[in-house]
């Protein structure tokens, strides 16, 4: 009915999700800003989801700025580059966000170069085959840069009896506080429309849909403005919602059609590539380069001189917010959005390929959530009317509490979260729900692996 | 391999680590339960205007029958006490408002402890109550004092002066009923065909429980609560279509024995039952469909009790009965999975 309606209307968007604080006013005018190199950047050799890169350069090598550090081990693999000319002081391990000691660069800039970038073999959208292009993507190093982190060449490989006819370029950014994405589209349009020809063609797709949120609207003039003639790109601008930016929610809301449970963005068609890294393709890949820097969101009311930067992968927390200078009663920071963002358990945590945004919470508010008192569940069903994949989170979280994790994995379809969050955000009875789904995932994981 | 420190800058902070979402929403169950209270301000307001002192004393009785047993239950348990909640004054007032405003005062006291204790606390409290407690309340004082639960004063005039000689019955003895004693619209239909204008029926100003007469402001608080999506709006239109359906076609087949809907709706309970007692989140499901569901299973018991039954009004059983089926709907219904239509035609891609 809520498809029909919405079908009648004209509105494109999904059903159920939620209308966090979008707090992205005071970054949202702020142009991007080059930030300095530290001192020492850290730079893990796995910034992304599979096998971690091979390393090919060894401690005390003297490396340019954007030459390959490490080339991808296999086809779930990228490159890693390096963001600074220096010397490898050290291979080591370094703590990373998800809480494991990862292995690392230790890449001491020269303070005395002129930091110049090593440009590689130039590739053409128009000349290059759509194996080429994926071969290239790969070498470069792109991942997901909306937050996944998700190798990008694997993405736009379709695999054989599969087509897919419609390239979303996702611009939702849905998450408070992260305006990376809007200031891309704002300042780096002309990348955009460089970049989607080679997701194009790597994909076979007929057309390319940019999906922004109406907080954007100016983004979407812009972007409209640039669009190249002769171009199938279409501009469409999506009522603000929580989790738009979610592949799913995403191409539910603009195309109507459902991804299937357990299945891929493809198996309906489609393929989602973030705005961002669309336009770092169009940056790339004409230049032959590998990904040695991005632009992230500085927010949140610990930070003082909050805005867009473009940070150099490997630039470590402690040096991020010494730089920026942060408010006395700083407690957490997170990495990524408020929604689905990690906190960081240590300043010595590097910002990767994924990271999207530091936002730092100040003791009230942090106080603020942790002081909140946990009441039973009152069925109210907020949860189910949040969940944007139609879980019953209120369920789960009782079956969670009692440790029936298989059960959970069974009957109510525990494995389809992808750990938005929703359901938390709008429990009034503030139970932990996807804190608590997070733990049951890793158990039912960790107790298929043997079989499996 | 030993970690490596870059040891250059000097900020030095304790980082709290939390799982995210690190922002929550300001939806928290003592606002709601609050607005609840709210909402039945106005349906309060006009019972004390419709009855007098005897409906202040009444509701005073039973709120605090109801947040006193909650109270003293939690402390004798050892908990911290949950009367910060709202919810046992929600009890309390929807209690008082479904007693006749003449019953003695003893006897809405009891029914508040036992609508506390046996209702709420024995299952656990707040969220594990299966029955609305003010509903187990009535019950418990309809099966135990059944004359007096149904012996109602019509509005006196003097209802401002002097407190009625039945509310301080002295416990245990037989009330004595000063003034006219009266017969509710459901019950002059019910045994003597008697009529009463709908219009009457709509602004309240007709004998029955004390907060059930006026029919407006039970929907205006309603209105309020779905409006601040504090209550669901399915549960009160599922009992409200199902019963102007039903007796719509029992009208229809012979109007001199079936009442008309206009009548079924605006009588008796059933507004307040519908809007307020049947929406309480506890004991209602939880799904989209289970919710119209057990709203037409209330309404068709309530037809199906005032037609055919023993006594005149079946809103409150017909209410239990549905709090009782409501967890097996709840295990029933699953909300449709997102994706799950297009599962048979995908093999082999589970994650």
């Amino acid at each position: 009915m809520f498809s029909l309606v919405n079908h009648l209307l004209g509105t494109k968007t999904f059903a159920h999700g939620v209308h966090p604080p979008e707090c992205k006013d005071e970054t949202r005018g702020l142009a991007i800003h080059q930030f300095p190199f530290a001192p020492l950047l850290v730079v893990p050799l796995s910034q992304h989801i599979g096998k971690p890169a091979e390393a090919v350069v060894d401690e005390g090598a003297e490396v340019v700025r954007g030459q390959v550090l490490a080339t991808a081990d296999g086809f779930m693999s990228v490159a890693i580059h390096a963001p600074a000319t220096g010397v490898i002081r050290r291979i080591a391990l370094t703590p990373g966000i998800k809480g494991k000691m990862e292995l690392a660069f230790f890449l001491e800039p020269y303070t005395a170069s002129t930091q110049e970038v090593l440009e590689g073999k130039s590739l053409e959208a128009a000349t290059a085959t759509p194996e080429q292009i994926i071969d290239a993507i790969q070498a470069a190093g792109v991942v997901g840069l909306g937050g996944a982190g998700f190798p990008t060449h694997a993405k736009l490989k379709i695999p054989a009896g599969k087509s897919v006819d419609t390239l979303i370029i996702n611009g939702a950014e849905c998450e408070p506080y992260l305006t990376t994405d809007h200031r891309v589209m704002l300042e780096h349009a002309d990348e955009v429309m460089i970049g989607i020809p080679y997701l194009l063609k790597a994909t076979g797709a007929d057309r390319a849909i940019i999906a922004v949120e109406d907080n954007k609207r100016d983004a979407a003039e812009v972007l409209r403005a640039a669009l190249p003639q002769g171009l199938p790109v279409t501009v469409e601008v999506l009522p603000v919602k929580y989790p738009q930016g979610a592949e799913k929610m995403l191409i539910t809301a603009l195309l109507g059609r459902e991804i299937p449970s357990g299945g891929l963005p493809l198996d309906s068609g489609a393929v989602c590539v973030n705005v961002g890294t669309t336009a770092e393709l169009g940056h790339l890949l004409p230049r032959g380069m590998g990904l040695y820097e991005r632009i992230i969101t500085l927010g949140g009311p610990g930070i003082k001189k909050k805005g867009n930067y473009r940070i150099p992968i490997g630039t470590t927390l402690r040096y991020i917010l010494d730089y920026v200078g942060v408010e006395d009663d700083l407690s957490t920071v997170v990495m990524g959005g408020p929604m689905m963002g990690a906190a960081a358990s240590s300043l010595d945590i590097p910002i990767t390929k994924g990271s999207t945004g530091v936002i730092a919470m100040t003791e009230r508010q942090t106080g603020r959530m942790i002081d909140r008192k946990e009441y039973p569940c009152i069925h109210c069903g907020s949860c189910l009317d949040a969940c944007p994949l139609f879980l019953n989170p209120s369920q789960l979280g009782l079956l969670a509490k009692n440790g029936r994790y298989q059960a959970m994995a069974d009957d109510l379809h525990l494995m389809d979260c992808f750990e938005c969050g929703c359901c938390t955000f709008a429990c009034p009875s503030h139970i932990p729900l996807v804190q608590r789904f997070r733990v049951a995932k890793q158990a039912v994981r960790q107790t298929r692996r043997p079989a499996g | 391999m030993k970690p490596f420190s870059p040891t250059s800058h000097s900020l030095a902070k304790t980082l709290t680590i939390r799982m995210s979402p690190h922002v929550g929403a300001t939806a928290s169950v003592d606002r709601i339960m609050f607005n609840v209270v709210l909402a039945l301000v106005p349906v309060c307001g006009y019972a004390i205007y419709a009855f007098g002192i005897a409906a202040i004393l009444v509701l005073a009785t039973a709120v605090a029958s109801c947040v006193l047993t909650e109270h003293v239950l939690c402390r004798i348990s050892g908990k911290d006490t949950t009367i910060g909640d709202w919810s046992a004054v929600i009890t309390g007032l929807l209690y008082g408002l479904i007693l006749p405003p003449s019953l003695p005062l003893w006897m809405v006291a009891a029914g508040g402890v036992l609508a506390i204790g046996v209702g709420k606390f024995l299952f656990g409290g707040l969220g594990y109550n299966p029955f609305n407690p003010s509903l187990v309340g009535r019950a418990i004082l309809q099966a135990t004092f059944p004359s007096a639960m149904t012996t109602w004063l019509s509005a006196p005039e003097a209802r401002f002066q002097s407190i009625p000689s039945s509310s301080v019955a002295f416990p245990l003895m037989k009330p004595v009923y000063d003034g006219v004693t009266a017969a509710t619209p459901l019950s002059q239909w019910k045994f003597s065909q008697v009529p009463t204008d709908t219009g009457q029926l709509f602004l309240g100003t007709v004998p029955g429980s004390t907060g059930e007469t006026c029919a407006a402001l039970i929907l205006l608080g309603g209105a309020y609560l779905i409006a601040r999506r504090m209550m669901s709006w399915r549960i009160p239109v599922s009992i409200l279509v199902t019963v102007a359906v039903l007796s719509g076609l029992l009208h229809l087949i012979d109007p001199q024995r079936y009442a008309g809907p206009l009548f079924m709706l605006l009588s008796g309970g059933l507004m307040l039952g519908a809007v307020f007692m049947a929406t309480d989140m506890v004991s209602s499901p939880i799904t989209h469909a289970g919710r119209v569901l057990y709203g037409m299973l209330i309404g068709t018991l309530t037809v199906v009790i005032r037609v055919w039954g023993g006594v005149p009004e079946g809103i409150m059983y017909a209410i239990l009965i549905g709090n009782a089926v409501a967890p097996h709907l709840d295990n029933w219904i699953q909300p449709r999975l997102y994706g799950a239509k297009n599962l048979k035609a995908e093999t082999g891609a589970t994650g």
